[in-house]
Order: C-alpha cells, then sequence, then structure tokens
C-alpha cells in the first residue's frame, strides 16, 4: 500500500484512541475531585494538564481543565480537535477505508463541528467520546481486511494505548489519594469488574495497578499493549521483504516489555511516574522508527525548477 | 393534505418545463408526479431532510472557498425519456469521436488547418495547445477517455450543446450517490419505472483504463492522481478511486526514474502504468509545465512519451475545450466524419470576425458574452443583467482582444419542479453527461448529472451560487414494448464540400511570429494565474507535513515532568483559504457558470 496511506491509518488508530483514553482519564479526574473534597483542584488540574502536554498559563480551575482536554478544537490535546484530526487522516486516506468505517469516523466529527458535543454536560461528553470511539473501533474490526491496513491500524492504536494507559497511571498515581483512586481508574479503563474477577475480590491499590501494567489478557493493559503492537510489526515485516537489518521498532517496544515482564512489581511501582514518563519516550521512539522504516518518502526526488 | 404542486406557475413567457406542459403532466413524469401528489408535505420534506443529512454523514461534498459543503440534492428527479436519449447518446458519441479526430490531427498533420477547416490561429493561439505532445500517439489512440459534454434544453425541450469538457470533466460520482440517495427516498416512484442504472460507470472507466495501457503491458497498475484534499473534486477522486478498488495517489507519491513512473508504497516502489489525472496540465509536470507546481510529477510527459505511462485524459486536450473552437464543432463533425451534427451548438458570435463583432457591440446588453478560456465561469458577462459600466468596460476589453471572447444569445433554460421551502417550484436545470472512450466504443453514462439553480429566477446552475443536484432517470415507458430506434446520423456526400485531401504540412512548420504569440500568450496565463503559484508552495508545504507532523511527540520533546509537548500544528490553522484558490481554477469545476447562459 501506499506509504502516505499506511501512515494515514497509522495516525487514524492513534488518534482515535487517544481520544478514547482522554475522555477516560478525563472521568477519573473529575470523579477524583468530586468525592474527594480535599484535593486541591488548581494543583491536580495543573498536573493532569502536565501529563497530557498541555502548556497553559494563568489560573486552572476544572472547567480550564474541561475546555482544554475536552471540548476546545483548537487545544490540541482534547477530544474535539484529536477527533477531528483522526478525520482529516480519515479523509486522506478515504479510499482505503470502508464506506462504513468512514462514516463513523465523519459522523463522530460532525457532531463535534456542529457544536453538539461541546454542548453537553462533561460526563455525557465522556460517555459519549467513548461511544463514538467504541464504534469506530467496532466497524474497523469487522469492515477492515486483516491487511497492511489493518496492521498499521492497529499498530497506532496500540502504540497510543501503551502510552496512554501510562498517563492515566501516572494521573492516579499523582493524585495521592490513599483508596478508591485505582478503582476509577479501573472503571475508566473498564476494567473494574475483569479485575475482580482476576484478583478475586481482593481489592489493593498494588494489585489494581499490577493489572493496567502487566495483565496479559486484558486488552487495555500495558503489557497487551505492547504485545499487540509487537504482534503487528511481526506480521508487517512478514508481509514482504525489506531493506535494512531488523526492526529499531520492534526492538524498542520488545525491550520495554520485557523491562517491565522481568523486573520485580515493587520495583517498578516505587517511582511509578518515572516508569511510566520512561515508557512514553520508548513509544515516541518507536513510532518515529515505524515513520522511518514504512512512511518516508526522503528519497523522494526534489524538483528544483524555476530557472527556465 | 395540500397538493405541493399547488400555484407551480409556469408564468406568460416561461421556460420549457420537463414536466408540465400547458398545466398537463408529460407522460414520462406520471408516476412521480402522482407519487408526490399522494404524499403529505411533512413527509416529502422529511424525506429530503434525510437524504440531506445522510450526505452530511457519507462526507458528500465539494469543496468551495476552502469548505467542504454538502452537494445540494433534490428529491424530485428528472426524468428523459429513453426515446429522447438515444439521440442525446448518439450526438454525444458523434461529438467525442469527432473532437478525439480533431487532436490526433492537430497533434500529428494538422490537415484541419492546412485544409482552412478551422482557422491556424483557433489552435495555435489556444492557451492550451501544447506543442511537447505533438507527434506523439497515446497506446490505443484514446486521449478523451472521460468526457462531459454539457447540454442545455431550448425553448422548444431540444437539446443543444452548451460546452465541450475534454479535460478533467468532473460530476459523476453525483450521479452515482443521487441515484442510491433518491432510490431509498422515493422507492414507490422508483419501483414504477424502468430506469437505466448508472452504477456500472467505475467498471467501464478501470476498462477503458486499462485499455489504454503501455503496449506490452499485460495486468496494468491503474492509479488515479488527485490534487489532494483541498480540491473541491476531491470527494469525487476518492470515490471513484474506491470504486474502481485502486490507490488514490497524490504527486508525491510518485516519483519518475528512467522513463517509469512507480509509487512510494510501504513495500518500496511499485510501477504504474496508466493514471488517470484529475490535475490539469498545467501542474502535471513541472518539467514541461509550471515549474513551481508541486500537485505533480517531474518527469511524467517524458515519460509518457517515452510509452511506458499513459496519461488519462490526454495531456492537450484542453484546445478541444476552448470556446472559441466549441463554434467550429459542427464543421469538424462535417469534416472527420461526414455526418450532420446531431446535437445543435447554441448559436454563437465569433469576435475577431468584423462583422460579428460590429453586430455583438451593438447588441451588448442582450448577449450573453464568455471570455473563450475563462474556466470556472470566470469573466462571463450577462448582457441584460450587467450596469452599463460592466458592458463599457466589457467593450473596451473585446476590442483589445477579440479573439478572446464569444458571444451568444440568452437562453432560457428549461425548468424542472424542485422542492423549495415546502413547495415545489420551476427551477433551471443543464445536464451533463458522461462519455468512456475505451478505444472500441464511446459508452455513454445514462442520464448524467442535472444541475439545478435552487435561486427563483437564477440561470446559474453554479454550486457556489446555490446551486444544487438532480437525479436523472433515463426512463423506458413499460407500455411501450417496441425497441427504441436506434439514432443515425446523416450522412453527408462524397463531394460534400468538406471532403478531406492530402495530409497537409504538420505542425512543425508555425512560423516564428505564431510561435512568439503563442508564448506570449502563456506569460500572459502564467502573470494571471501569479496569485495561484503561492497557493500552490502553501499546498506543498501542508502536505509535506504529513499526518504525524501534524501531531507529533517527538522525544526530545519531554520536559517537565518527562511529559512531551504537544507540538501539533492544529488543523485549524491550515491555511484553508490560500489553497482554496486552487480549487476554482480546474476546468472541470462544477462551477460552470457558463453552464447556464
Amino acid at each position: 500500500m501506499l506509504s502516505r496511506i499506511a501512515e494515514s491509518l497509522f495516525w487514524i488508530g492513534r488518534y482515535v484512541e487517544r481520544a478514547d483514553v482522554t475522555a477516560r482519564i478525563l472521568d477519573v479526574q473529575t470523579q477524583l475531585l468530586i468525592e474527594d473534597p480535599f484535593v486541591d483542584e488548581e494543583e491536580s488540574c495543573r498536573a493532569l494538564l502536565g501529563i497530557m502536554g498541555v502548556e497553559h498559563d494563568g489560573p486552572v480551575d476544572q472547567r480550564t481543565m474541561l475546555r482544554l482536554l475536552l471540548s476546545d478544537v483548537r487545544s490540541e490535546a482534547s477530544t474535539a480537535a484529536t477527533l477531528g484530526a483522526a478525520r482529516e487522516s480519515a479523509r486522506r486516506a478515504r479510499e482505503t477505508l470502508s464506506t462504513d468505517m468512514w462514516s463513523a469516523i465523519n459522523t463522530t466529527w460532525r457532531a463535534i463541528s456542529t457544536g453538539r458535543v461541546p454542548g453537553m454536560r462533561s460526563a455525557m461528553a465522556f460517555d459519549w467520546v467513548r461511544e463514538r470511539c467504541s464504534v469506530i473501533n467496532g466497524v474497523a474490526g469487522t469492515t477492515m481486511s486483516r491487511d497492511e491496513t489493518w496492521h498499521f491500524y492497529v499498530l497506532g492504536r496500540s502504540i497510543e494505548r501503551a502510552d496512554m494507559t501510562a498517563r492515566l497511571l501516572t494521573t492516579t498515581a499523582l493524585a495521592g489519594v490513599p483508596s478508591g483512586g485505582w478503582n476509577a481508574t479501573l472503571r475508566a479503563c473498564g476494567a473494574y469488574e475483569a479485575f475482580l474477577r482476576t484478583y478475586r475480590g481482593l481489592e489493593a491499590d498494588e494489585a489494581a495497578a499490577e493489572f493496567l501494567l502487566l495483565d496479559r489478557l486484558f486488552p487495555r493493559s500495558i503489557m497487551s499493549a505492547l504485545r499487540t503492537a509487537e504482534r503487528c510489526l511481526e506480521d508487517l515485516a512478514a508481509a514482504g521483504p525489506r531493506v535494512g537489518f531488523g526492526d529499531e521498532a520492534q526492538r524498542l517496544l520488545g525491550r520495554a516489555r520485557a523491562d517491565l515482564e522481568y523486573r520485580p512489581l515493587a520495583a517498578i511501582l516505587t517511582d511509578l511516574p518515572d516508569e511510566m514518563e520512561q515508557l512514553q519516550v520508548t513509544c515516541s521512539a518507536a513510532a518515529e522508527a515505524i515513520g522511518t522504516k514504512y512512511f518516508d518518502t526522503s528519497e523522494a526526488i526534489h524538483w528544483a525548477g524555476g530557472l527556465g | 393534505m395540500t397538493d405541493v404542486f399547488q400555484g407551480y406557475d409556469q408564468g406568460p413567457g416561461a421556460a420549457y418545463d420537463e414536466m408540465f406542459s400547458g398545466g398537463a403532466v408529460r407522460r414520462e413524469y406520471h408516476a412521480v408526479h402522482e407519487t408526490f401528489l399522494r404524499m403529505p408535505t411533512d413527509e416529502i420534506v422529511t424525506r429530503a431532510d434525510s437524504v440531506a443529512s445522510s450526505y452530511l454523514d457519507q462526507g458528500i461534498t465539494f469543496g468551495v472557498g476552502g469548505e467542504e459543503r454538502p452537494f445540494p440534492l433534490d428529491i424530485v428527479p428528472r426524468l428523459i425519456d429513453m426515446k429522447r436519449w438515444v439521440e442525446v447518446e448518439a450526438g454525444v458519441k458523434q461529438r467525442v469521436l469527432a473532437l478525439e479526430a480533431f487532436l490526433d490531427d492537430i497533434y500529428s498533420s494538422a490537415r484541419v488547418l492546412s485544409e482552412g477547416v478551422i482557422p491556424r490561429s483557433v489552435v495555435v493561439t489556444s492557451p492550451h495547445y501544447h506543442r511537447v505532445v505533438a507527434g506523439f500517439s497515446p497506446p490505443n489512440g484514446v486521449r478523451i477517455h472521460v468526457s462531459g459534454i454539457d447540454l442545455i434544453r431550448d425553448d422548444e425541450g431540444d437539446f443543444r450543446v452548451l460546452e465541450d469538457n475534454a479535460r478533467v470533466p468532473s460530476g459523476v460520482s453525483y450521479v452515482m450517490t443521487n441515484r442510491r440517495a433518491v432510490a431509498s427516498a422515493l422507492p414507490e416512484a422508483f419501483s414504477e419505472h424502468r430506469i437505466e442504472p448508472v452504477n456500472s460507470y467505475p467498471r467501464r472507466l478501470l476498462a477503458a483504463l486499462r485499455a489504454a495501457a503501455p503496449v506490452g503491458v499485460g495486468d496494468p497498475t491503474v492509479v488515479v492522481l488527485t490534487p489532494g484534499v483541498y480540491n473541491s473534486a476531491y470527494f469525487e477522486h476518492s470515490m471513484l478511486a474506491r470504486r474502481m478498488g485502486i490507490e488514490l495517489v497524490e504527486g508525491r507519491d510518485l516519483v519518475c526514474r528512467g522513463g517509469r513512473v512507480s509509487m512510494r508504497t510501504t513495500r518500496g516502489l511499485q510501477p504504474v502504468h496508466v493514471i488517470y489525472r484529475r490535475v490539469d496540465d498545467d501542474f502535471l509536470d513541472p518539467v514541461h509545465f509550471r515549474h513551481d507546481s508541486m500537485l505533480g510529477v517531474p518527469g511524467l510527459i517524458n515519460a509518457a512519451r517515452a510509452g511506458h505511462v499513459t496519461i488519462a485524459n490526454a495531456v492537450g486536450n484542453g484546445v478541444a475545450d476552448d470556446k472559441l473552437l466549441y463554434s467550429y464543432v459542427p464543421d469538424l463533425i462535417r469534416y472527420y466524419l461526414r455526418e450532420e451534427p446531431i446535437l445543435r451548438n447554441v448559436d454563437t458570435w465569433r469576435l475577431g470576425d468584423d462583422d460579428a463583432r460590429e453586430e455583438v457591440l451593438d447588441r451588448l446588453d442582450e448577449l450573453v458574452l464568455k471570455p473563450v478560456d475563462g474556466s470556472g465561469g470566470k469573466g462571463i458577462v450577462i448582457g441584460p443583467r450587467a450596469e452599463a459600466a460592466e458592458l463599457d468596460e466589457l467593450r473596451r476589453k473585446i476590442l483589445a482582444d477579440p479573439r478572446a471572447w464569444v458571444a451568444q444569445p440568452v437562453i432560457s433554460l428549461s425548468t424542472v419542479p424542485t422542492l423549495i421551502d415546502g413547495q415545489v417550484r420551476p427551477r433551471h436545470v443543464d445536464l451533463r453527461p458522461f462519455a468512456v472512450n475505451d478505444g472500441n466504443d464511446v459508452w455513454v453514462l445514462p442520464g448524467g448529472l442535472t444541475r439545478v439553480a435552487l435561486p427563483e429566477g437564477e440561470l446559474i446552475v453554479n454550486s457556489s451560487r446555490g446551486g444544487g443536484s438532480k437525479d436523472t432517470w433515463v426512463v423506458s415507458d413499460r407500455r411501450d414494448a417496441t425497441p427504441v430506434p436506434k439514432v443515425v446520423p446523416r450522412r453527408i456526400g462524397v463531394d460534400g464540400a468538406a471532403a478531406p485531401s492530402d495530409p497537409g504540412p504538420a505542425m512543425a512548420s508555425l512560423t516564428d511570429d505564431e510561435h512568439g504569440q503563442q508564448q506570449q500568450q502563456q506569460q500572459q496565463q502564467q502573470q494571471q494565474q501569479g496569485l495561484d503559484r503561492l497557493d500552490h508552495r502553501g499546498l506543498d508545504r501542508l502536505d509535506h507535513r504529513g499526518p504525524n507532523r501534524l501531531d507529533h511527540r517527538g522525544p526530545n520533546r519531554l520536559d517537565h515532568r518527562g511529559l512531551d509537548r504537544l507540538d501539533h500544528r492544529g488543523l485549524d490553522r491550515l491555511d484553508h483559504r490560500g489553497l482554496d484558490r486552487l480549487d476554482h481554477r480546474g476546468p472541470d469545476g462544477l462551477d460552470h457558470q457558463e453552464a447556464s447562459c
């Protein structure tokens, strides 16, 4: 497939996942603010903006945070802007997407661009974003052939998922809420019941963190996301002969996974935010390596005309 | 229940109405009329709204001013009786064949010029005559793989040709989407008819493109080349690629090496054999045309000349779209095909002729004046609606460059009932049938795109002036079992006036003077398009910023708490306004104002 299209698919996967998890993170954050009257609103909102990579001068309250991360299309980290970017990428790859998938993405974007979503109550908007992302992923799952198109889409989604789950864990760890915080995080991931079943009702913060970090079977865990990404890379590499040696992205992701898998949990939890930051660096580097290998058009012949 | 047709007033001196004749419903419209008569107005409006919202959800849009806008689809279909259609079909085929012969001729021996059928200057002063493709014949001889011949119906209901589009005509995607939408919105009326289907278009197009592959290529790779997402017809480009199951490429996806064209894929460079291009000649290859174009592929023309890749439609077809040439097409049909034209032209005065110019200058306020090279409807003046100052200005322009203008009488386009604010009202329409030439046969898509001028009394079907479209049904009468007779063109005798003689001198014999004129003309063209040049630079910058650069969180961006700063360049910052200017330039734009006049 065209490199440009592969790149678009990779980014559709990333953007949709980013919008989804951003809504989930906001859900956790607002619940924590509501449930714990002792949390410093300003400090905690500012911390979240930092985690999401948003720079903001001036006072920060919950409303500002929601505007910047949820509804404002001009704020690049917001779900609204992210879904807009997904739609723009989809438009560029439209001929390769199924009509259903394009429609799912376009309808989502239309609800934002016509102001329907920005006008919603925040809790409803979180639900709406999650639901739309589920629809897009669901349609993708049933209408896309498991060819390169699919591998690039899932690759983007998995790398983003590892990155975003890392941010979600950081949010909870930094909130410094002794108990209850992890429950909210699990719920936001749709992981609460799965967690209870897996750990037979044994609730502990450490176990919750372990579940979201390391569970091999739960699809939103970092471990699961990394393994999926690795598998996609394997499938892509198997598809045909390649130039160069090995696969840098695979090496980076594999090392990060092994690092999590073979170290004692306690060692990881000691400084969870730093560990998660390191993981984000890895995700970023892996994405770059994928770009170099599959999307790069630097060998383009440049026409330096205009003299005639 | 109120009758949605109540007060449908054609008025005295009104244009030909396609549904009603003196208050009576024309035969082919009976079922449609009945359907609307039976349906409560609320229901009609609800169905029309659902059509509109389904277009928005599916993103069936066209670009205007850098924005994606839905292309309004009126719920009342436009019907063409099969008997009438076969005449249109035969007329379109005939015209395409004559234009094919003409293009082949002027890029080879140019007999038509040496025999004086048309003046040499008509061809050599056309900015779309490209000497770079002279002396080169495309693989299966086809140059106009796809054409859109714009038609109107005059006061008598007769179809007449308004203009030819042999470059990159657009709009065919709406023919297909309109059909699907109206068939589901009006199943009652739909099932009452035998309607010629339109969904075989992509298959026909792909077959024609494959048939045009370079010699010796058994299983050609065909691609659609688009200027990109900011082109007004991007929806169409992506739809055609999707429906043909082939890649939609941009210039930067292609690379020319050693006279061969490849595309960049995740598995390296893959050869490309046929390019259905939706990029204008001027922007197709910076080596030969505009040096600043980033929409094209350097080296493409040489690859085509070397016979390794086929460009469809062929480069240089624009000569056939020239409005001055248009006035000679009936002569070309007689000359090349030895047939009488089946479809008539609209009367046209050539202002290069002294007598014609004198007459036209006297009657400027009653005529429509069109620049011969005006694409996208630019520069058209409708005399009766123009201010005196505008006419004075026009007069000066005509005297300064008479070759650049033609004049036509104001023709009242036919009307078709159209849903306006819950009532059905007469609105003017035109028709663009699409023809595909695979080298063996010219196939005409039954029906074509009907464009409708939505504002009352408006003669301009231009989409940026609130123009919309209608589903166009070519219908057979079920009660009528007799086969529709074929339309046979009237042959001209062997001793007809325009019998061909021996081949004349080749185009290489252009005099220096003519050559100079041509260069001058092209330079003027470039100056006029100076603004556009900026836009291309803009587009290029934007396009080379892949999706990842719209939003890339690079590893070295990790600064506070090790968390990266988003390095987005927001989508809203894309310079839509600049880019959009591109869209208005295309000869294929759906924006042709001239379509109405």
